[in-house]
Parts: C-alpha cells; sequence; structure tokens
C-alpha cells in the first residue's frame, strides 16, 4: 500500500484559529448577492443557508436555474494499479462496471453492514477516481487501503465546485459556451471551457431535477459563476442555499448524512446505526460482486426478518411533521418510528417525510399516525395525524433524465 | 508455472509445520480426518527446529528449553514412542552476578550466593502463592477462550467457571491477585524482596521475549502467564529434548503420520484460495493448487490475513486490527561453537547444566529495555543462557561444545539498521559473556546471531515475535489476537488459525493448535 493524504495549505492563512471556517473561493459572489446574512458552518467552511428567501430559491430551482456552492463537499482523488478492487471492495455496489466518464451513487458499510456513509464516485481515467463524500474519512478510506496498491488524498480544496440545478440549466450551460452539453446523459461526466477555464460538467444534483454539477480549480471560480450569471440571466438563474436544496432533495426522497441516518463511525449509542438495507438502499448492495466490508454481515441481515426500514410518509393536513414520533394507532399507545425528515412540498403539494419504521408497519400502504406539534403564537398543540407509508421518490419528473433537455 | 490438480481432496489443509501446526494435524488425523500438512521448509519443525549452525555444532534455533508442552499432549500424542527423550529434565536456574557469588533460585529454594535477611523465607511463600495463582489460572489454558456479550450459554459457562476459579482462592488469595494482576513486576519485587540478583531473576521470567521492561504495565500478567502455562504442562519442568527442540517436532511428525496425516515439506503455501466466500485450499509457491475443505494456519495472524489471504477478502475494520497487531519481536538468538566448555564464575557443574539468566538486578535489565524503546540496544543486554552440550556432548564435536542465549533487549528495526551493526552486537554479547565466563572469547569456533529480523525471514513470522505477537492485555485470552478471530475461526467461513497467535499463545507449547482442532472438528457455528 501506498497511501498518502496531502498536506493540505487553508486558503486563507490569516490566524486561522480566530476564524475557524475557511471561505470558498465563491465566497465574495455569496457575500455580495446575500440579502439576509445567513451565513452556516459546513464541513469547515462557511456558507449561504438563504440568500433571499428559501422559498424565492426553491422555486428556482423547479422552475428556472440555480447556483449552489458545492465546494465544502469532501472530495478524495484514488488512483493506483488497484483503484478499481479498492473501490469495489469499500462500496457495496459493483464498480466494475462503471466505465470511464461515469458516475455512481454508492453506500460504504462497516464491518457489522451499517452504513459509514453515502457519496458519488466519479471514474475519472481508466484508474482514476473521484469519491465525493458528505464527511471527512480519510482513516477509513487509508485503513481500507491496506494490502491495494492506491494512493487516497483529500483534494477538498484543490477542486470547486459548483451545483447548476434546475429545468432551465442545460439552456443556461450552452449560452455559457458549453457546446454538445445537451448530449450528456444522466451520470455521465463531460469536459469543457468556460470563461476561459476548463470544467469538469458532470450530469449529477440532489435536487431529482435536470441539473449538472461543475468542477474546476479555485481560480476559475469566480470567472465561472460571472459567467453562469451572465448567461442565466435572461433564464431566471439564482444563487441558492442549503434549506431550499434540502426541500429539493426531500422532495427526491435523497437521504440527508446526519439527519436521516448517523454514520456507523461516529454513532455512541447501540442500535443508532443503520444498514444499506434498512435505509431502503438494498438496490445499492450487490451480494454476487465478490467481497466487500460489511458483505457477511449484511448477508446474514438479508435473512433475517427485516426490524425497520426508512420509508415516505404522506401525512394529512399541511403542517410538516418535524421530529414526529410515529404510532401504530390514533391512541397513540404504540410507538413505532419517527420521522428523520419532513416538509410540505410546494411542487407536490402534499405533507411529505421520511421516517424510520418498525415491522410491520413499513409496507407501502400502510396507515401510520403522526403526532405533530405546532407551535401557535407560543402556545404549543398536539395533533394526531394520519399517515400513509408511500413510495419514494415523492417527486420525479420526467425532465430530470430526458436527453437532450428541454430548450428554453 | 504449470498448474497440476493434485488428485486427492483432504478435509483440512494445515499450513506451517512447527509444533501447533503439527499438534493440530496430529489431533485431526486423530479424529480421523484426512490432513495435509505443507510445510515450506525442507523440515518440520518451524521456530522450533534444531539447526547446525557451524560444521558439527547443532542448537535449537529459538526456544532452547521446553517447559510449557502440557504432560497429557505429551502422552495423548505418544511422542515418547515416537522418539522424543530428554537429555535434562527438571534444569536448575542460576542467576550469575558479574564479579559476585551466583545465586540459585528454584521451586525448591534459595541457595549461594548468600541473599539478603528475610528474602530466603519470602522467597518460598512467593512461591507457594504465584502456584496457588497459577493453579487457578491454569484451567483457562485448555479451551477455546468464551466470547463476551454473546447469549451462548457455553460462552457464559465458561466465564463464570474463570471467576470460580479465582473465588475458589479464598479471600485472602483473591484479592491478592487482583491486586497484583494489573501491577509492573518491577513493583511487585520490590515490595518483596531485598537482594538485586534474586529479584532481577524472577524479573526475567516476567520480560522473557515481551517487549516490556520490569517497569512496564502489564508484567505482573506475562509473569502469572508463563507460570500458569508451566503448571498446565504439569511435571515437564525446564526439560532439554534431546537433539535440541526440533527433536519435538521430528516427534510429532512421526506421531501427526502414523495417525494418518500427510506431511509435505519444501511445499511454502504462497495463498489460500477462496471459493464461493469460503477457504478452498491453498496455493503454493510452485503453482500446485490443492484443494479441501477448510484451512487452519498456524503461520501468525499478519501473514495468515494480509500475505496469504489479502485484505480483499476481509473487511476493513479486522484488517485494521490485524495490522494494529503489536507483533515486532525484542528478542535474539545468540550461538556460540566452542572449543571447550564455558567455565563460568562461581557456577558449580549440576548449576552449569542447567538455565543460566545473566540479569543481575532489575535495574539492569531496565536500562537494557531503555535503548531497544528508541530503536538501540544497550551495551549490557540481559540473556538467558544454556550449554546444552553439557547435557547432550553429541550436539558437538567431540569435546567441543555450544553455547546458547536469548538475548534482550534487540530491535527488529535497529535505528543504524543491522547490515554494519551485526558484527559489533554480536561482539558486544561476547564481551558481556567474559564477564561471567572468564576465557570463553579465546574458546570461540564461531558465532552466529538471529535477530528478530532474521527470525522473521527465516521462520516467515511477521516481525519476528517469536510469540506471534506480543502477550498483553489488549492481545491476550479472548481477544488473542484480534476481536473476530479469538475463537481460531475467522471472518472467512473454512479458515482457522491454529498458531502461537492463538489463545494461549507462544512458547513450545502444542496448546493453541490443540485447542484449534477441537474448535475445528465443531465446524461451522
Amino acid at each position: 500500500m501506498s497511501a498518502s493524504s496531502k498536506n493540505l495549505a487553508p486558503m486563507n492563512l490569516a490566524p486561522h484559529f480566530k476564524k475557524p471556517l475557511l471561505q470558498t473561493p465563491f465566497h465574495a459572489r455569496a457575500r455580495d448577492l446575500s440579502q439576509v446574512d445567513s451565513f452556516v458552518a459546513w464541513a469547515g467552511y462557511t456558507t449561504v443557508d438563504v440568500f433571499t428567501t428559501m422559498e424565492q430559491e426553491y422555486f428556482a430551482i423547479r422552475n428556472a436555474s440555480t447556483l449552489y456552492d458545492l465546494t465544502p463537499m469532501v472530495k478524495y482523488r484514488i488512483a493506483g494499479a488497484d483503484a478499481v478492487p479498492y473501490l469495489n471492495r469499500l462500496v457495496t455496489r459493483d464498480l466494475t462496471k462503471l466505465k470511464p466518464d461515469r458516475v455512481a451513487y454508492c453506500v460504504w458499510c462497516n464491518d457489522a453492514g451499517h452504513v459509514v456513509d453515502d457519496g458519488t464516485v466519479f471514474r475519472l481515467r481508466e484508474s482514476e477516481y473521484r469519491l465525493c463524500t458528505a464527511e471527512r474519512q480519510i482513516d477509513w478510506l487509508l485503513d481500507s487501503a491496506i494490502g491495494f496498491a492506491v494512493t487516497v488524498e483529500e483534494v477538498t480544496e484543490e477542486i470547486a465546485a459548483l451545483a447548476v440545478q434546475g429545468p432551465t440549466t442545460c439552456a443556461v450551460l450552452k449560452a455559457a459556451g458549453l457546446a454538445g452539453v445537451e448530449r450528456m446523459k444522466p451520470f455521465e461526466i463531460g469536459y469543457f471551457s468556460l470563461a476561459g477555464f476548463p470544467v469538469t460538467v458532470s450530469r449529477t444534483g440532489f435536487t431529482g431535477d435536470l441539473g449538472y454539477e461543475l468542477w474546476m480549480a479555485p481560480s476559475a471560480a469566480e470567472p465561472v459563476w460571472d459567467g453562469l450569471m451572465a448567461a442565466g440571466r435572461s433564464r431566471g438563474i439564482r444563487a441558492i442555499g442549503s434549506q431550499a436544496l434540502n426541500l429539493a432533495r426531500l422532495e427526491a426522497g435523497f437521504l440527508s448524512p446526519n439527519v436521516d441516518f448517523v454514520s456507523a463511525e461516529h454513532t455512541l449509542r447501540t442500535g443508532r446505526d443503520r444498514s444499506p438495507l434498512e435505509l431502503g438502499l438494498a438496490w445499492l448492495v450487490d451480494f454476487d460482486k465478490g467481497h466487500f466490508t460489511g458483505r457477511r454481515a449484511l448477508l446474514a441481515e438479508q435473512q433475517r426478518n427485516p426490524r425497520r426500514l426508512l420509508v415516505g410518509l404522506d401525512i394529512a393536513g399541511n403542517k410538516p411533521a418535524h421530529n414526529a414520533l410515529l404510532y401504530a394507532k390514533a391512541d397513540g399507545k404504540q410507538e413505532i418510528g419517527s420521522v428523520t425528515s419532513a416538509a410540505w412540498s410546494p411542487t407536490c403539494k402534499r405533507n411529505i417525510a421520511l421516517a424510520m419504521v418498525d415491522a410491520p408497519y413499513f409496507r407501502t400502504g400502510s396507515t401510520v399516525w403522526a403526532e405533530i406539534y405546532l407551535n401557535r403564537e407560543l402556545v404549543w398543540e398536539r395533533r394526531m395525524s394520519r399517515a400513509e407509508v408511500v413510495e419514494r421518490p415523492f417527486f420525479a419528473p420526467s425532465r430530470r433524465r430526458a436527453t437532450p433537455p428541454a430548450e428554453f | 508455472m504449470a498448474q497440476q490438480q493434485s488428485p486427492a481432496r483432504y478435509d483440512f489443509i494445515v499450513i506451517g509445520g512447527g509444533h501447533n501446526g503439527l499438534v493440530c494435524a496430529a489431533t485431526l488425523a486423530h479424529a480421523g480426518r484426512r490432513v495435509l500438512l505443507l510445510e515450506a521448509q525442507s523440515r518440520v519443525g518451524g521456530a522450533a527446529a534444531t539447526r547446525e549452525f557451524a560444521p558439527g555444532f547443532r542448537v535449537s534455533s529459538c526456544a532452547h528449553l521446553l517447559h510449557l508442552m502440557p504432560a497429557d499432549l505429551i502422552r495423548g500424542l505418544n511422542l515418547t514412542s515416537h522418539g522424543l527423550e530428554f537429555s535434562a529434565q527438571g534444569m536448575p536456574t542460576t542467576a550469575l552476578r558479574p564479579g559476585g557469588v551466583p545465586l540459585k533460585v528454584n521451586q525448591a529454594g534459595l541457595s549461594g550466593g548468600n541473599p539478603a535477611g528475610g528474602d530466603t523465607d519470602a522467597y518460598s511463600a512467593y512461591v507457594q502463592r504465584m502456584r496457588r495463582f497459577a493453579g487457578a489460572l491454569a484451567p483457562l489454558f485448555g479451551k477455546v477462550p468464551p466470547r463476551l456479550g454473546t447469549a451462548e450459554w457455553s460462552d457464559r459457562w465458561a466465564l463464570l467457571g474463570m471467576a470460580w476459579q479465582i473465588r475458589k482462592l479464598g479471600r485472602r488469595d483473591m484479592r491478592e491477585l487482583l491486586r497484583i494482576g494489573g501491577m509492573n513486576v518491577f513493583d511487585l519485587l520490590e515490595e518483596q524482596f531485598d537482594s538485586d540478583a534474586l529479584k532481577g531473576a524472577l524479573g526475567f521470567d516476567a520480560v522473557l521475549g515481551t517487549n516490556f521492561g520490569p517497569r512496564s504495565p502489564g508484567t505482573v500478567l506475562t509473569l502469572l502467564y508463563r507460570l500458569a502455562a508451566e503448571h498446565a504442562a504439569g511435571e515437564a519442568a525446564l526439560s532439554q529434548p534431546k537433539g535440541g527442540l526440533g527433536a519435538v517436532c521430528d516427534a510429532l511428525a512421526k506421531s501427526a503420520t502414523a495417525l494418518g496425516a500427510t506431511i509435505r515439506t519444501a511445499s511454502p503455501v504462497a495463498r489460500i484460495l477462496v471459493a464461493a466466500d469460503r477457504a478452498a485450499g491453498v496455493e503454493l509457491e510452485s503453482g500446485e493448487r490443492i484443494e479441501a475443505s477448510a484451512v487452519v494456519s498456524s503461520a501468525d495472524p499478519k501473514t495468515t490475513f494480509l500475505k496469504l489471504l489479502g485484505a480483499k477478502y476481509l473487511d476493513t475494520g479486522f484488517v485494521r486490527r490485524v495490522s494494529h497487531i503489536r507483533a515486532r519481536g525484542l528478542a535474539a538468538k545468540l550461538h556460540l561453537a566452542l572449543d571447550r566448555a564455558p567455565q563460568f564464575a562461581g557456577v558449580e557443574p549440576a548449576s552449569a547444566k542447567g538455565r543460566l539468566l545473566l540479569a543481575p538486578s532489575l535495574n539492569y535489565l531496565e536500562r537494557a529495555y531503555n535503548h531497544a524503546k528508541y530503536g538501540e540496544y544497550s551495551n549490557a543486554p540481559a540473556m538467558e543462557i544454556t550449554v546444552p552440550t553439557l547435557n547432550e556432548p553429541g550436539m558437538a564435536p567431540s569435546g567441543k561444545h555450544v553455547l546458547s542465549a536469548i538475548v534482550q533487549y534487540v530491535p527488529y528495526a535497529l535505528k543504524a539498521g543491522w547490515q554494519d551493526e551485526r558484527q559489533r552486537f554480536t561482539q558486544l554479547c561476547l564481551d558481556v559473556l567474559e564477564t561471567v565466563a572468564p576465557g570463553l572469547q579465546g574458546s570461540v569456533l564461531h558465532a552466529e546471531l538471529l535477530t528478530p529480523l532474521d527470525i522473521e525471514r527465516e521462520f516467515r513470522i511477521e516481525g519476528g515475535h517469536w510469540h506471534h505477537g506480543e502477550l498483553a492485555f489488549d492481545q491476550f485470552f479472548m481477544v488473542r489476537p484480534v476481536p473476530g478471530a479469538a475463537q481460531h475461526a475467522t471472518p472467512l467461513p473454512g479458515l482457522y488459525l491454529c498458531g502461537a497467535g492463538c489463545h494461549p499463545g507462544g512458547g513450545v507449547m502444542g496448546t493453541p493448535g490443540r485447542n484449534a482442532a477441537q474448535r475445528v472438528l465443531k465446524g461451522s457455528v
């Protein structure tokens, strides 16, 4: 094994301990556009939670084009002769099937078959991959490299990233000079030039809508941002923060780490780890591809009756069931799970949620009851709302996969 | 390389023909299974072999005394009828003191070397108490360790049994055992004795073959461990097998063969074959593939999992634990071919035939250890010395002699590298020996030094640790070598461990091999 973690030079070197959050290469632009000064910490960076209003930004995702600063997403470069066997032993999917210039969504587990994290694997060249994750986990990745001829290094600060999401994004990118971007299929990677800088584009995203993610050198960040803003002006482009994205991802049925599950490397209490089978990600687990970490535990789990499952809920009324406990009956006596993410979906016009539900109530079509608390001018009210277990995603427009996407 | 398909299909393949591999193979064969044992070298023995290190001079390669192999194991496998004989049994121990009178330190008591005031009485009380403790702990050795946190009644019974053994000692002894269990041997001996030579000799047994000095935490545990293993062995005490330690393995090989096992030497295993997530056989370095229903490895855990099997068949967390096993050896072996019998100052002929310890005080040991922490060797190493030719003249040409010494502490990764230092360190050992055996240097015909690095290369033990992994709280009993492989079964179905890396550990004991065979015969659980 030869594995290394590069000594990363922080971008703003000023006494880092006094101002520990880093700024992304898009920070100056974000600062300019922020109307409500709402910044939050994300993986060591300061990023925008809301620019103007969450609603305005959300509707731009579903109706126009949006820019979202993805730079804090943790990125690892994985290369070497054993990159494929290494990754295939790391994740539960069969990555031998992943062709160059393609992306795959994956989860990976610890020995007990519990999810360490989820993320995307980009195959950039024959044996060079990029792994994008929510959490830093170089130790797990390096320990997984024991016995494999690979190098693993974190490259988060070397790559600025921008999510360009919404139904008009293909038109915006074309207007920005990315000729041929309309031919890119979902999960495909393409190489373009924007504002004179090389930009790697992947047709990926976290919104469940048409969209792309752009990867570039930090020095290209501001010119690319400006180029997109100029090209998208007539197509309703706007910068968005994490709140709007979170609503879109919930409609798309995507899981959010530390919200819908906690990394098995971070849980302290027993029984808080989640397997991919429990998270409804059984389709990501390939038992036939050969050994991977957690395989034996997951096989054993598969042979038992499932205890719980993360499912979608369609809840009566319009009050989001944030953190609601779930019950078998309206009398609220038998607790059978809890909501992990909830929102009123403006596009579906439904009150939706992701929830961890015990057997046998997780079956699609089951009725469960959600205990919702409402604060009405400082007076708390409790509602017991009927909810139905439904299939995910809640919102899956055909435009997200259409190739070529529609013109605007 | 052409791949031959072996015609025979075996129930079990045992990797490695050291004592544990041989015991395991013999025990499996005894149960009527078809067993193939594969040994890399041209003869069996592993690290428990006898080597000719100079023309006509033979010596035990690593351990040079037999004191841990259970008597019932020797009887059960009929080793005596398969040629095992002893040239000495019940050998005495003598603490050498440069410039002073040696002290005889035996179970029966102390003699010579005027031990300080109350030490004689204190010593006999100590021996009796430690013997009781050893007796309480000895039953742990013959069994596969239980697991914690399972719902299995067998595990619960085993844990209860352990607790009962200790409770049975009675209130005073139990309290004392629990008090000293986590201490270091320096503090224990300081509170009981005055004589430096006595403390040095007793402390040496706690740190022999370890990466510990007498002040290191957990050294009372290692001492109790050695005493309990000796207790579990029964009547053997310190013995010198006729023909060296290799003769033990020769007898084991004959026993295994007589029981129906097939032994192939000069057949190094390149890798363990896996089919449908199960160990399915092995591939030899020659390219030959041999199938079996299960594979039992007496190689050390790192070699077994990381080299022979490969991380790709294991989970990351398990590989992490295996790669963290502390298994760097710190003991070297010195072999001298002598023109005449060595004369140890003040040592009577009967004592010279026994075990001679060069550790005149606990501070001497601690200083010898200090250097090793920084990748250096001390100018005053500690030694366990035997002169096997005094008991068995045939180990050397007529009138000549062999001196065999375990030397501590000798780093695996010497900062200066062994290339240039080998000669210097060998000379240093001779200089130190000269202080207790004047005139020895002039009689040296040939000297051989086996550093931990040599032991790693020659015996294929990753890190060159005699015990295949440090015996310490975090690496012993039910977590030895690591959780997930501490009951001989491993995460890969059909692959088992039977070497010194398993409970109860190293030393020419054979117990890990026998326990493993019991576990293997139970099949998958």
